[in-house]
């Protein structure tokens, strides 16, 4: 497992400043600023329509914002990349549905987004290499799906996809993870495995994760953001922003 | 279990390898019975016959371009017939420079087309088709390019789905036009015929027909072990992503357009190839090759067979052109429903079970054709094919459960034979 280059140059992998993104009149972002240090685990919280999808949509490529700084380890500008490139630098991400190619099995999707070169020839004459194939066995331990390993993706259960999902993020040995709502749909159990699989990834990447459940967020033990009409409403801990009066009053609907 | 039967066993291989296996042997007998088995004789393959496979053999790698582009990444290309025509156009200007001297006005340089429009030299872009190598080098080069150029703005825009397969169609419509205007320098309405010459043979010789067959059949092969090796390296498992969840496929970070312009353009050149082939064994090429019918006709051959299977479009090209041979034959005016109703067919059981069933329905027509001749009466036909269809899909049902029979039996067997053998573990593809 490659250990993120946590080095002291880098002061944030991820620094939003002033992102602003209006769809027809509607400011889906508005002046959000967000720092994440190298290898820290923040979860972002905040109601339906309070900007996190964009947010990731802007972080990823996939939106352009506005205005606004979008930095990655501090001096790349990502609004001038597009997805395939951010994905390639070292930023992963995982969709609130969970997105695992359905036709292909187990082990071909962990193939398909193991780290290495994406251009069209050396896709085309590719062979894995020993270390590669032990990798993915590696990871499938990880996420549980050994057993699955000829499965087709479309045959899993809803929570195993998710971990695919996740699988295919960590095999591709990002430097930040996005994960969009990992507890979307599982159970208590699931949820709780899930919450103890981010934080085992976060000792080793940097990993922001998206969440609607508060007992999941509660069990990441993490920095906490709060989103609100697109800008930050509060940061801390869960503890500190959940007796946060504004926050209350918002989210958590008192 | 040493004693299999053969069925069995010609049932055990992949579809791919069987299909395969029996066009080389065609390419060799269907020769053999053309030249060494008498006239007279039952066997007796006649040229005209070679030649008609051989037409069907380029509509079958037609068809296998397509389904490189539709089954594995999912570009519905409702225009595939302007890269076939196009090929088929850089192989006619190629016959057309070597008729020389011999056309009705026997201008050395200039094809009669141009003599009657009372042209005096020969348009630029005409240059070099006199030289084969050339010629062959713009059937692959022509159709690259243009799927290149159309490939590199549509899919950098993100042009995908309903919105990429109505540009297609247009681009094939737009061509059309084009290629119908004299001044366009290709012939106009006409375009190209009474070729005399190719690479030294005469066009029309037996020879050169059955040259042309194998080089059909070789070209065909050929083109699916490409196919075949392009879909099961593991950019063939980025084609599927993209495919099957193209924004995935950008975030694990696939440059998705360099992907779909890689394939539009192999299968472009395969379809131009398989024009350029088609071309002298049609005997003409004129711009009803770039009707956007013909192109969603290869569509359904493709939907026929079985998408995504590389097999299936080649068994769809030749099936559904010997069907329609036949019933354009037979009865022409029923052709139409029955395409209709193959395809609606071809839908309800997109599976394995199609091909059989078409398989089944070609025996059947060979069987029925006498019978369909004789009965003059529109009515009769009408009730005479509904019963040989429904017959035909019970059967080709029928015939389905008996294949899945046939390989979990097998499978049973594999599994007790194995037993005694090493774990058996299904490697991955890699």
């Amino acid at each position: 497992m490659t250990v993120t280059n946590a080095s002291p140059e880098i002061k944030s992998i991820l620094y939003l400043n002033g992102v602003t993104k209006s769809f027809d009149g509607f400011k889906a972002i508005n002046n959000l600023s967000l720092d994440i240090a190298p290898g820290e685990l923040r979860a972002i919280i905040g109601p339906n329509g309070a900007g996190k999808s964009t947010m990731m949509d802007i972080i990823t490529g996939k939106t352009k914002p506005d205005k606004g700084e979008v930095r990655f380890k501090d001096n790349i500008d990502l609004t001038r990349h597009d997805e395939a490139d951010i994905a390639n630098m070292g930023i992963g991400r995982k969709f609130q549905k969970p997105t695992v190619i359905e036709s292909l099995s187990v082990w071909e999707n962990l193939d398909l987004a193991l780290a290495g070169n994406r251009n069209v020839w050396q896709t085309l004459f590719f062979k894995l290499k020993k270390a590669q194939h032990e990798r993915i066995d590696e990871i499938m331990t990880l996420i549980g799906l050994s057993e699955k390993r000829d499965a087709l993706a479309k045959n899993l259960s809803h929570g195993q996809k998710q971990w695919l999902e996740i699988g295919m993020l960590i095999i591709q040995e990002p430097e930040v993870l996005l994960v969009d709502e990992p507890a979307g749909g599982m159970t208590d159990y699931e949820t709780m495995e899930t919450a103890r699989l981010l934080k085992e990834i976060s000792e080793h990447h940097s990993v922001i994760v998206v969440e609607h459940d508060m007992d999941f967020v509660r069990a990441l033990d993490c920095r906490v953001t709060v989103l609100h009409e697109g800008s930050v409403l509060a940061e801390g801990s869960l503890d500190k922003v959940s007796s946060n009066q504004q926050v209350i009053e918002v989210y958590l609907g008192r | 279990m040493q004693h299999r039967s053969i069925l069995l066993k010609v049932l055990q291989t992949s579809h791919g390898t069987t299909l395969i296996s029996i066009l080389a042997a065609a390419i060799v007998l269907v020769p053999i019975l053309n030249l060494f088995v008498p006239e007279s004789s039952f066997l007796h393959v006649p040229t005209f016959t070679v030649t008609v496979l051989g037409k069907y053999l380029c509509y079958a790698l037609l068809a296998l371009a397509l389904d490189l582009v539709w089954g594995y990444c999912g570009i519905l290309s409702l225009g595939h017939g302007a890269f076939f025509a196009l090929g088929g156009y850089a192989m006619g200007m190629y016959l057309m420079r070597q008729i020389g001297d011999r056309g009705v006005y026997g201008n050395p340089l200039l094809p009669d087309f141009m003599v009657f429009l009372n042209w005096n030299e020969l348009p630029w872009y005409w240059y070099g088709f006199d030289n084969g190598f050339f010629a062959m080098l713009m059937v692959l080069l022509v159709p690259g390019l243009l799927a290149f150029v159309f490939g590199w703005l549509a899919f950098r825009s993100r042009v995908t789905g309903v919105y990429l397969s109505i540009m297609t169609q247009a681009l094939t419509y737009v061509l059309m036009q084009a290629f119908l205007l004299n001044d366009f320098g290709f012939g106009g309405n006409n375009g190209f015929t009474d070729f005399k010459d190719i690479f030294g043979a005469d066009v029309q010789s037996d020879a050169t027909r059955i040259a042309l067959f194998v080089a059909s059949g070789l070209f065909l092969i050929g083109a699916y072990f490409l196919c075949k090796f392009v879909t099961e390296s593991k950019m063939g498992r980025v084609l599927v992503s993209i495919r099957d969840a193209e924004s995935r496929a950008r975030f694990l970070g696939y440059r998705v357009e360099h992907y779909k312009l890689f394939v539009f353009v192999l299968s472009a050149m395969l379809a131009g190839i398989a024009g350029a082939l088609f071309v002298p064994q049609a005997g003409i090429i004129n711009p009803t090759q770039f009707e956007p019918v013909f192109s969603i006709e290869v569509v359904i051959w493709v939907a026929l067979g079985g998408r995504g299977t590389l097999y299936g479009a080649i068994i769809g090209g030749l099936v559904v052109n010997y069907t329609k041979s036949f019933y354009t034959g037979a009865m022409p005016e029923m052709w139409l429903f029955v395409l209709g109703g193959i395809f609606i067919i071809s839908t309800i059981y997109a599976n394995k079970g199609v091909i059989v069933g078409v398989i089944l329905s070609v025996i059947a027509m060979t069987i029925f054709q006498p019978l369909a001749q004789a009965i003059s009466e529109d009515f009769y036909q009408f009730i005479l094919l509904a019963v040989v269809y429904a017959v035909l899909f019970s059967s080709a049902i029928y015939f389905d459960r008996l294949y899945d029979l046939a390989k979990s039996r097998i499978a049973a067997t594999n599994w007790f034979t194995n037993l005694n053998q090493a774990p058996h573990t299904e490697e991955a593809k890699s």
